[in-house]
C-alpha cells in the first residue's frame, strides 16, 4: 500500500484552518478580513483543482493518491495514522468544497456583525469538510467529521435568523446523536481481533475478512454506520433537523451545509457502508431503496406545500437526496451483472447537488437581504427587478428538476438506469419525484419572480458584482457538467469500480 | 528506618515538609506574595525526586522490593513505589502545581491565612501521592484520612456560609464513608489475616478462602465496604451528595484540586486494591462497578442539566466523569467467555482508565482556570453571567470553550481519545451495553456544556469590570489548556505512559 507525504493534500486541508488563525490573530479591519478570506478561498481552490487536474487518469488511477501519511498515535492500544489520500470518489467531491468554500466566503461579504468571527469559523468549517473527504483512517475521519460541528454551531446560531438558537441545538444534537453511533462502530471493527487497524484502504480491500471473530454482528456495524451517515444525509425519518438548520442559517452557512456538510453522509455511506460492508450493503440494498423512494416522495410532496423560501429548497434536498440511497441500493441487483451506473449516480448527485443546491441557497439569501421576506406569497414580479438573481435561480432550478444539458440530468438519468435493473418498481415511484420536483421548481419561480409586480420591490437593486460572482462560478459549473459530464463521472468510476468488484453477485 | 527508606518515600516527604516550611515562612514573614511561589519551589524538588526514583526504577518493577540485603525494608509491603505509582505521583504534583499558580491571585481574598491554604494543600496532595504506592490497608486509610482532612478545612477556608457548609458536608460525609470503610478492612483482616493486598491476594487464591464461614461472600462484604470510602472520594453515586454543594461552596482552586487530584489517587487505590488484592473474585466486584458506572454516568449527566451555577454543574458533571472511568475499571475484568471460567485482566481497560484521569486533568484544570478568572472579574458563578464573555475577554471565552468541547469528549481534544479508548475497552471487555450507554451519555452531556457555549457567544455582554487576571494565572490556564488540546492530537506519549504504568501492576 502507498505511504510517503507528497503534502499536497495536507495543505489543501489545512490551508482555510491556517488562514484562520492568521485572521483571527493579525488580520485588522472588516475589510481587510475579507480580502484576506477571500484570497485563501481562492488559494485554496486552485489547490484543490490542482489536487482533481493532478489526479492520475492512467492504468494506476483505480488507486488512492497523493497520500500523506505518518504514524499519529503509535502504541497498542490506538494505533491510528494521520493518512491522507484521494480516490476517484473523493477527488471531486475535494474540488466541490473548494468551489462552494469559495462562494461561501463571498456570499459573506455583506455580514456586518463580527466579521472576524464569522469569516474564522467558515474556514474552519472548510478545513473540516476537506479533511473528511480525504481522511482514510477511520479515527482521523471521526475527527474532522467532529471538527465540523461546532464552526457549524456558531454560524447558525450567531448569524442566523428566527429561531436559530433553537435550530443550531437541534443540528448539534442530532450530529452528535450519529456520530455517536458511528464511533460505537469504528471502536468495534478496531478492537476485531483481526483487523487491529483504521486504515480505510486496508478495512475496504479486505471488505470481507471482517468475518471471524466479530465484536458485534456486521449486519450491526453496518446499521450503526448507517445512522451517523443517515442523519447527515438527512434520510427520512431523520431529516427533521434540515429545515430549521437551513431555514435559519444565514447564506453561507446554507451553501455549505447543504453543499458539502450534506456530502459526508452521502460520501461516508459510498466509502464505509458500501467499500466496508459490501455484502450487508447488499443484502440490505431492500431496506435503502425502500428509505430512499420514502425520502424521493415524501419530501417532494412536504416541499410542494411549503411557503417559506428557503425550507422549500431544504425539503427538496431531502428529496433529492433520497435519490442517493436509490443509487446505492442498486446494488441489490440479483439477477444479470452488477454495474456502477447507480453508484456512480449516487455520487454525481452528490456532487452536481452541491451545486445546484449551493446556487439556490446563494438565490435566496439574495432575495432575502432585499426583499427581507422568504414567504413566497409576499414575493412576485421579482424578475423584472433582480433579473441576475432570477436567472441563477432559474438556471438552478431546471438543473435541478433534471433538465437535459445541466449536471442534475446526468446524476439522475445515471441513478435511475442503475436502480431500475435491481428495483424496478420502486424506482418507477421514485421518477415520480422528479416530476414533483417539476411542480414546486416551476410554482416557486413563477410565484416568486414572475407575476405580478409588486410596488414595494419597485426600488429593489439586483445582484452586485460581488454578489453575482459565486452564482457565475456554479452556474458555470453546473452547465459544464451537464454538457461534459465525463469529466466527472470517469473520475467517480476510478474510485467506484474497486468497490463495484467487492460486491458479491448472485446473493439471494 | 535506612536512608533508602527515606529515598524511597522522598518525593512525598519533599512535599510534606514544604508544606511546614510554607505554614513557618507565613508566620515569620510580613509581605506574604512569596508563598505560593515557596510551595511551587517545593514541588519542584519532589519532582527531582521523582524523576530520579523513575530513573532508577529502570530495570526493577518496585523499588521497595530492590533491596539487595537479604532483609526487606520498613517500607516493604506497606508501600510500592512502581511505574504505577509513579505514574499518579506525577500527575498529583502536575495538578497541585498548576493549582498553586493558578491560586495567586485567589489567595488574596483569605488574607489571613495563606500560608495555611497552601500547607493544607501540600499536605492533601502528600496523602494523595502516599494513597497511589500505598499496598497495604492502613497505609491506605491513613493517607486516605490525610488526603480528606485538609480538603475539608480547605472547603471551609472562605468562612461564608455556603464555604462552612461545604467544608462541614465533606467532613461528616467523609468521616461516615471512611468508618464504612474501616469496617470493611476490618472483615477483611479478619477473614485472611493479613492487612498487605499481596498477602491477602494468596489468601483470595487459595482454596482456604472458602473454608471462611460465610466464603467468598464474607470477602465481598469487605470488599463492599471498602467500595464505600474509595467511591466516596472518586465521587462515584451513590456516594455523590456532598459533590454538588462542595463544587459550589468551597474555594474555586480547591475544588479544582479535588475534582482532578483526589479523584486520581482515589482511582490509584482502588485499582491496586481491587486488581492486587481482589483479582480471584473479580466476578463479583465487576458486576457491582458496572452498575455504579452505569448509574454515576446517567445521574451526573441528567442532573447537570438543570444547574444554573456553573460550579454546581461542574459537581454533576464530575460525578458523570467518574462514571465514565467507572467504565473504564469495569472493562478490566472480562466477565465472559473466557476460557478458565475465571475472570480475565483486560488491560486495555486500566490504560484507558490512567489515560482518561490525564485527560480530564487537563480538560478540567482548563475549565476551572477560566472559571476562576471569570469569578475574579465579576464575582459571580451563575452561568448567565458568562453572557458575552467572547466580547468581554475572547481568550477566556475560547479556554473555557475548548474545556467544554473536551468536556464532551469532541475531537480534537484529550477526553476523546480517552473516551474512545474507554469505550474500546468496554466493549473489547464485552460490556457493549455499557459503552453504548456511556456515548448516549456524552450526547446528552452536550446538552449542557453546550448552553454555557451558547451564553458566552449568544449573549449579550454584561457590565464592564475591572480587576485583571495575573500572569501567572494565565500561565497555568494556558499550560492546561495546551496539555488539553496536544494530548488529543498526540495522545501517543501518555497512553505509553498509562500501559507502562499498568504494566508495573503485573497481572
Amino acid at each position: 500500500m502507498d505511504t510517503g507525504f507528497s503534502g499536497l493534500l495536507t495543505a489543501t486541508v489545512f490551508l482555510p484552518a491556517a488562514g484562520a488563525v492568521f485572521i483571527l490573530l493579525l488580520v485588522r479591519g472588516d475589510r481587510n478580513i475579507r480580502v484576506v478570506a477571500a484570497m485563501v478561498a481562492v488559494a485554496d481552490l486552485v489547490l484543490t483543482l490542482l489536487v482533481f487536474g493532478l489526479f492520475s487518469r492512467g492504468d494506476d488511477a483505480a488507486r488512492f493518491q497523493f497520500i500523506d501519511q505518518f504514524t499519529w498515535i503509535p502504541g497498542e492500544t490506538l494505533r491510528a495514522n494521520y493518512l491522507l489520500g484521494v480516490d476517484g470518489l473523493s477527488a471531486p467531491l475535494v474540488a466541490l468544497t473548494g468551489i462552494l468554500g469559495l462562494c461561501a466566503v463571498l456570499a459573506s461579504w455583506r455580514i456586518e456583525t463580527r466579521v472576524r468571527e464569522h469569516f474564522v469559523w467558515l474556514l474552519v468549517l472548510q478545513t473540516a469538510v476537506m479533511g473528511v473527504f480525504s481522511s482514510l483512517d477511520l479515527l482521523l475521519f471521526f475527527l474532522f467529521w467532529e471538527l465540523e460541528l461546532v464552526p457549524m454551531y456558531m454560524l447558525i446560531s450567531i448569524w442566523g435568523t428566527g429561531r436559530k438558537e433553537y435550530s443550531a441545538m437541534k443540528f448539534l444534537m442530532f450530529t452528535i446523536l450519529g456520530s455517536a453511533f458511528m464511533l460505537v462502530a469504528i471502536v468495534a471493527v478496531f478492537l476485531t481481533p483481526d483487523v487491529g487497524t483504521f486504515d480505510m484502504r486496508a478495512l475496504s480491500t479486505q471488505g470481507t475478512m471482517l468475518g471471524a471473530g466479530v465484536l458485534l454482528p456486521l449486519g450491526a456495524l453496518f446499521w450503526l454506520f448507517f445512522i451517523g451517515f443517515a442523519i447527515k444525509l438527512p434520510v427520512w425519518p431523520l431529516h427533521t433537523w434540515l429545515p430549521d438548520a437551513h431555514t435559519n442559517a444565514p447564506t453561507a452557512a446554507s451553501v455549505m451545509l447543504a453543499g458539502v456538510l450534506l456530502k459526508m453522509g452521502g460520501y461516508g455511506l459510498l466509502r464505509i457502508n458500501v467499500g466496508m460492508f459490501p455484502a450487508q450493503a447488499q443484502q440490505f440494498a431492500w431496506a435503502l431503496v425502500t428509505l430512499g423512494v420514502i425520502s424521493v416522495l415524501y419530501g417532494a410532496v412536504v416541499t410542494l406545500r411549503q411557503t417559506d423560501l428557503k425550507r422549500l429548497i431544504a425539503y427538496s434536498s431531502v428529496s433529492h437526496m433520497g435519490l442517493v440511497l436509490v443509487g446505492i441500493g442498486s446494488i441489490g441487483v440479483t439477477h444479470g451483472a452488477l454495474t456502477s451506473a447507480g453508484l456512480n449516480g449516487a455520487a454525481m448527485q452528490l456532487f452536481t447537488h452541491g451545486t445546484i443546491t449551493g446556487l439556490l441557497f446563494l438565490g435566496a439569501g439574495l432575495v432575502y437581504d432585499k426583499t427581507h421576506t422568504r414567504y413566497i406569497p409576499d414575493l412576485g414580479g421579482l424578475a423584472g427587478r433582480m433579473p441576475l438573481v432570477a436567472a441563477g435561480l432559474l438556471i438552478a432550478g431546471f438543473a435541478s428538476l433534471g433538465l437535459p444539458g445541466l449536471s442534475g440530468f446526468v446524476s439522475e438519468v445515471l441513478v435511475f438506469l442503475g436502480a431500475f435493473r435491481a428495483y424496478p418498481w420502486p424506482t418507477a415511484l421514485a421518477v415520480f419525484g422528479i416530476v414533483l420536483a417539476a411542480g414546486y421548481i416551476l410554482w416557486m419561480m413563477e410565484r416568486a419572480f414572475f407575476g405580478v409586480r409588486r410596488d414595494r420591490f419597485a426600488d429593489i437593486s439586483d445582484a452586485s458584482l460581488i454578489e453575482a460572482l459565486p452564482m457565475a462560478i456554479l452556474v458555470i459549473t453546473i452547465v459544464g457538467v451537464g454538457i461534459y459530464p465525463s469529466i466527472l463521472t470517469d473520475v467517480f468510476e476510478f474510485g467506484l469500480s474497486p468497490i463495484v468488484a467487492l460486491i458479491p453477485v448472485g446473493l439471494p | 528506618m535506612t536512608l533508602y527508606d527515606l529515598y524511597l518515600i522522598s518525593p512525598q516527604l519533599a512535599v510534606a515538609s514544604t508544606g511546614i516550611l510554607v505554614i513557618l515562612l507565613d508566620l515569620v514573614f510580613q509581605r506574604k506574595g512569596f508563598l505560593p511561589y515557596a510551595a511551587f519551589a517545593g514541588l519542584l524538588v519532589s519532582l527531582t525526586f521523582l524523576v530520579i526514583q523513575s530513573v532508577d526504577l529502570a530495570g526493577a518493577v518496585n523499588l521497595v522490593d530492590a533491596v539487595d540485603s537479604g532483609a526487606a525494608g520498613v517500607l516493604a509491603g506497606s508501600l510500592a513505589v512502581d511505574r504505577f505509582s509513579l505514574f499518579f505521583n506525577y500527575l498529583v504534583l502536575a495538578a497541585l502545581g498548576l493549582v498553586t499558580l493558578a491560586s495567586v491571585d485567589y489567595v488574596r481574598r483569605i488574607e489571613r491565612f495563606r500560608g495555611e491554604y497552601f500547607g493544607l494543600l501540600l499536605f492533601s496532595a502528600t496523602g494523595m501521592m502516599l494513597l497511589a504506592s500505598a499496598t497495604e490497608l492502613i497505609t491506605i486509610y491513613i493517607s486516605l484520612e490525610l488526603t480528606t482532612l485538609p480538603l475539608a478545612a480547605l472547603s471551609a477556608f472562605l468562612m461564608t456560609s455556603k464555604s462552612s457548609e461545604a467544608g462541614m458536608k465533606f467532613l461528616i460525609i467523609g468521616a461516615i464513608s471512611s468508618a464504612v470503610m474501616l469496617y470493611g478492612m476490618a472483615l477483611i483482616y479478619g477473614f485472611t489475616g493479613s492487612t498487605q493486598l499481596d498477602e491477602i491476594a494468596v489468601v483470595v487464591t487459595s482454596a482456604a478462602a472458602l473454608d471462611l464461614p460465610f466464603g467468598g461472600y464474607a470477602l465481598l462484604v469487605g470488599v463492599v465496604l471498602m467500595l464505600v470510602g474509595f467511591g466516596f472520594k472518586i465521587s462515584s453515586v451513590p456516594f455523590q451528595m456532598w459533590v454538588p454543594d462542595i463544587y459550589e461552596g468551597a474555594p474555586a482552586p480547591v475544588v479544582a484540586f479535588l475534582s482532578v487530584a483526589s479523584k486520581a489517587a482515589a482511582v490509584a487505590v482502588l485499582i491496586r486494591v481491587l486488581f492486587t488484592g481482589f483479582f480471584p473474585i473479580a466476578l463479583d466486584w465487576a458486576s457491582l462497578i458496572t452498575v455504579l458506572a452505569a448509574a454515576s454516568m446517567t445521574l451526573g449527566n441528567l442532573a447537570a442539566m438543570g444547574q444554573s451555577n456553573i460550579r454546581r454543574l461542574f459537581g454533576y458533571s464530575t460525578i458523570a466523569h467518574a462514571g465514565y472511568i467507572l467504565v473504564g475499571i469495569a472493562a478490566g475484568v472480562r466477565t465472559s467467555g473466557s476460557v478458565t471460567g475465571g475472570p480475565e485482566f483486560v488491560s486495555l481497560g486500566l490504560n484507558s482508565v490512567l489515560f482518561y484521569l490525564a485527560a480530564y486533568a487537563a480538560a478540567n484544570l482548563t475549565a476551572f482556570f477560566a472559571i476562576i478568572a471569570v469569578s475574579q472579574r465579576t464575582g459571580s458563578d451563575l452561568i448567565e453571567d458568562y453572557g458575552g464573555l467572547v466580547r468581554r475577554a475572547p481568550f477566556l471565552a475560547v479556554a473555557l470553550t475548548l474545556a467544554l468541547v473536551a468536556l464532551i469528549g469532541v475531537p480534537p481534544t484529550s477526553i476523546f481519545i480517552a473516551k474512545l479508548v474507554i469505550f474500546s475497552a468496554a466493549v473489547k471487555s464485552g460490556l457493549v451495553w455499557l459503552a453504548i450507554l456511556g456515548v448516549i451519555n456524552s450526547v446528552v452531556s452536550a446538552y449542557y456544556y453546550v448552553r454555557i457555549v451558547r451564553v458566552m457567544f449568544l449573549e449579550p455582554p454584561q457590565e464592564q469590570e475591572a480587576s485583571g487576571i495575573s500572569p501567572v494565572a494565565w500561565f497555568a490556564l494556558t499550560v492546561s489548556g495546551v496539555a488539553m488540546i496536544g494530548i488529543g492530537i498526540a495522545p501517543g506519549f501518555v497512553l505509553r505512559a498509562a500501559e507502562i504504568a499498568v504494566g508495573a501492576l503485573m497481572l
